[in-house]
């Protein structure tokens, strides 16, 4: 087990090695630049040539890149061309927030999502079946932003329950500590403080977690539908085991096993629906620093730290998902 | 009093848009305690059905169960659920055809044998582990203590086979049904567990339905012998008579179908000509008719009676094989 975890890490660094080359390449090809972002059309070619020295970009791009590469091996990732703040800075505040948001999607998803696709499998073609393969069909269709901005209209203009952006009411005096806000505030015991979070938490996590419940939903109840067949769960009920075990031990626990590769995998791709949400709503976490950073000024070193740290959470969640694997099915050797 | 008295049991099944289909068509039958009974016939002639309908497992929608099982005098089909379930796994067990799909594969073996013992004979899990590991090792699983914490496709069919009778049996059950518990399994494994099969239903006085479509399974286990075709009884009789002299000519034609060693070397092995697929509703007459040697004209005129033979037995058919003959 260990070696096949270090094995995976080992191919992670090569496999983020090859992509920072990528994207470094990728996007100073693309149109435009800091350099155009920051001085705007009027410039003047001799400010251009000093901001473009001043930045290091007039040197070769393997140079570029050879520099990049031994900042970030001292974890210095550069500065912020906008701000002039470090970049692990930037993220860092910005961080807590989309894993806040990004958590609370998963929760519902999966809090919601099985239970509701196990419910359809076991009623299949009753009223709540029908109901949930057109819901999750809705589900997946809708695009986020569209689904935002209609959540955030009637929930927040037309009937007031929820605040219609940012993460806590302007002028409350939270103590912030690791970020979380919701953490943060049960930790020093401010409780309306938990309260508001969680109050702007809500509309923002359930737009993101559609998707990924709309997924779960389909899986489970396929699965659930998969097994409900086998010969185990009729030997169980030929034992005249409790429905309640049959149910649970038998038909769900073996049900879950493809489940929870899906999780594993809607939880990788919640990043691209948080970038969407996030500006929805005005989430200050990473989403909308990415937006920011490319419309803004083409903050060439928030971008590149952004996309090898989305690349990296992406394959820690799968390896997480392949090595649970092996605990949950004891037929799976991990290799 | 039998221990299973099953009377004109039928089954049908009936899908949207689709014609009802009589699986099982007024089976009768009884099982004294601790006799063998063997159900016979050929894939699709109903005889797993009929398992399954006794102890109550087809599936809950698509299908209509009419008769009576009665056990012990009372009616299985008339009892609610709950009671039904308390039944099953202690009154009655049941073994299956495939060994490795009829285990949960994500559970380890000692809890799938446990779980019976915890429902059941209100165990707690230490204990019904330990009486587990005891079970394990009355079926022949050797190391019965390491088995426990297996899973099932850590162990060989053969022994997938005896953990599942070690299930069945957990709750000394005054009825076992093995549905084609041997079919799965290779030839020489077939007889190891019929021999332990036979054994410890010989010592728990167990008594047991064997279904099955392998006559030398029959020849070897069983007291009396249903033969069913098209979902109903068209022959029954004492073991011993019915291999003596077997006189329905569907029975007849299976037997002869049996490779024998004291055959002359070059003869051709008998064969039923046609298939299932011929068969003709009973309400049209004899469903055998279609691929019958023997065929009268009034076995198209609707269905022949079960009748009872001069050995004690039952028949359904209007032109038996002679006694001459069958005897051969």
């Amino acid at each position: 087990m260990l070696r096949v975890i270090v094995r995976r890490l080992l191919q992670l660094v090569v496999t983020l090695i090859a992509l920072s080359a990528l994207i470094f390449v990728w996007l100073r090809n693309l149109p435009g630049g800091p350099v155009d972002a920051l001085l705007g059309e009027r410039a003047t070619p001799e400010t251009r040539a000093l901001l473009t020295k001043a930045l290091g970009y007039d040197q070769p791009i393997l140079v570029q890149y050879g520099k990049f590469m031994q900042r970030i091996l001292t974890g210095d990732f550069g500065n912020s061309i906008r701000t002039g703040d470090p970049v692990t800075e930037v993220i860092s505040r910005a961080f807590p927030a989309t894993v806040e948001l990004a958590l609370t999607a998963m929760l519902i998803a999966v809090g919601l999502g099985v239970p509701l696709g196990y419910l359809a499998a076991r009623w299949r073609g009753r009223l709540l079946d029908h109901l949930t393969v057109v819901g999750t069909l809705l589900g997946v269709s809708i695009p986020i932003f569209f689904l935002g901005y209609l959540l955030k209209d009637v929930f927040t203009q037309n009937i007031h329950w929820f605040p219609p952006s940012g993460r806590v009411s302007i002028g409350l005096d939270n103590t912030n500590i690791t970020g979380f806000f919701v953490l943060d505030s049960l930790l020093t015991r401010e409780f309306d403080a938990t309260a508001d979070a969680l109050w702007h938490l809500i509309l923002p996590a359930f737009t993101l977690a559609t998707i990924p419940l709309a997924v779960i939903v389909r899986m489970t109840r396929a699965s659930v539908l998969d097994v409900l067949n086998e010969d185990y769960v009729r030997t169980a009920e030929a034992k005249g085991l409790r429905q309640r075990t049959v149910r649970g031990r038998h038909i769900l626990r073996n049900a879950l096993l493809p489940v929870v590769t899906t999780i594993g995998l809607q939880t990788g791709a919640l990043l691209s629906g948080a970038v969407l949400t996030e500006k929805v709503y005005n989430w200050g976490g990473l989403g909308t620093l990415i937006t920011d950073s490319i419309t803004g000024s083409r903050d060439y070193p928030i971008l590149q730290a952004l996309i090898l740290l989305s690349a990296l959470v992406f394959v820690v969640v799968n390896l997480v998902v392949d090595l649970s694997y092996a605990f949950i099915d004891p037929r799976v050797r991990v290799r | 009093m039998s221990l299973l008295d099953v009377r004109d049991l039928s089954v049908v099944f009936q899908r949207r848009g689709e014609r009802p289909f009589n699986a099982v068509d007024k089976v009768s039958f009884t099982v004294e305690p601790g006799q063998t009974v063997g159900l016979v016939g050929e894939s699709g002639c109903g005889k797993s059905v009929t398992s399954l309908a006794i102890m109550g497992l087809l599936p809950k929608r698509g299908n209509k169960v009419s008769g009576e099982v009665l056990f012990d005098g009372a009616d299985l089909l008339k009892l609610r659920p709950g009671d039904m379930r308390d039944r099953r796994g202690r009154d009655i067990g049941m073994i299956f055809q495939d060994p490795l799909s009829s285990l949960n594969p994500v559970i380890p073996i000692g809890v799938q044998v446990a779980e019976v013992l915890e429902r059941h004979q209100g165990r707690d899990r230490k204990q019904a582990l330990r009486e587990a590991r005891d079970l394990l090792d009355a079926v022949g699983i050797p190391d019965p203590q390491r088995r426990l914490s297996e899973y099932p496709h850590q162990i060989s069919g053969g022994m997938r086979q005896r953990a599942l009778i070690a299930i069945a049996l957990a709750c000394k059950p005054r009825l076992l049904i093995a549905d084609e518990p041997t079919t799965a399994l290779d030839v020489t494994i077939q007889a190891q567990i019929l021999t332990l099969l036979k054994q410890l239903v010989d010592e728990s006085g167990t008594a047991l339905i064997m279904i099955t479509h392998d006559l030398g399974v029959v020849a070897g286990l069983c007291d009396t012998v249903n033969v069913l075709y098209g979902g109903k009884v068209i022959e029954r009789a004492r073991r011993h008579e019915l291999f003596a002299h077997a006189r329905h000519p569907y029975t007849h034609g299976l037997l002869n179908s049996v490779p024998r060693l004291d055959s002359p070397r070059g003869e051709r092995l008998h064969a039923i000509r046609g298939s299932v697929a011929d068969n003709i509703p009973w309400t049209e007459g004899c469903a055998f008719a279609p691929r019958c040697d023997n065929v009268v004209d009034a076995c198209l005129e609707g269905p022949p009676p079960l009748e009872p033979t001069a050995t004690g037995g039952d028949l359904r058919c209007n032109n038996p094989v002679s006694e001459e003959v069958a005897a051969r």
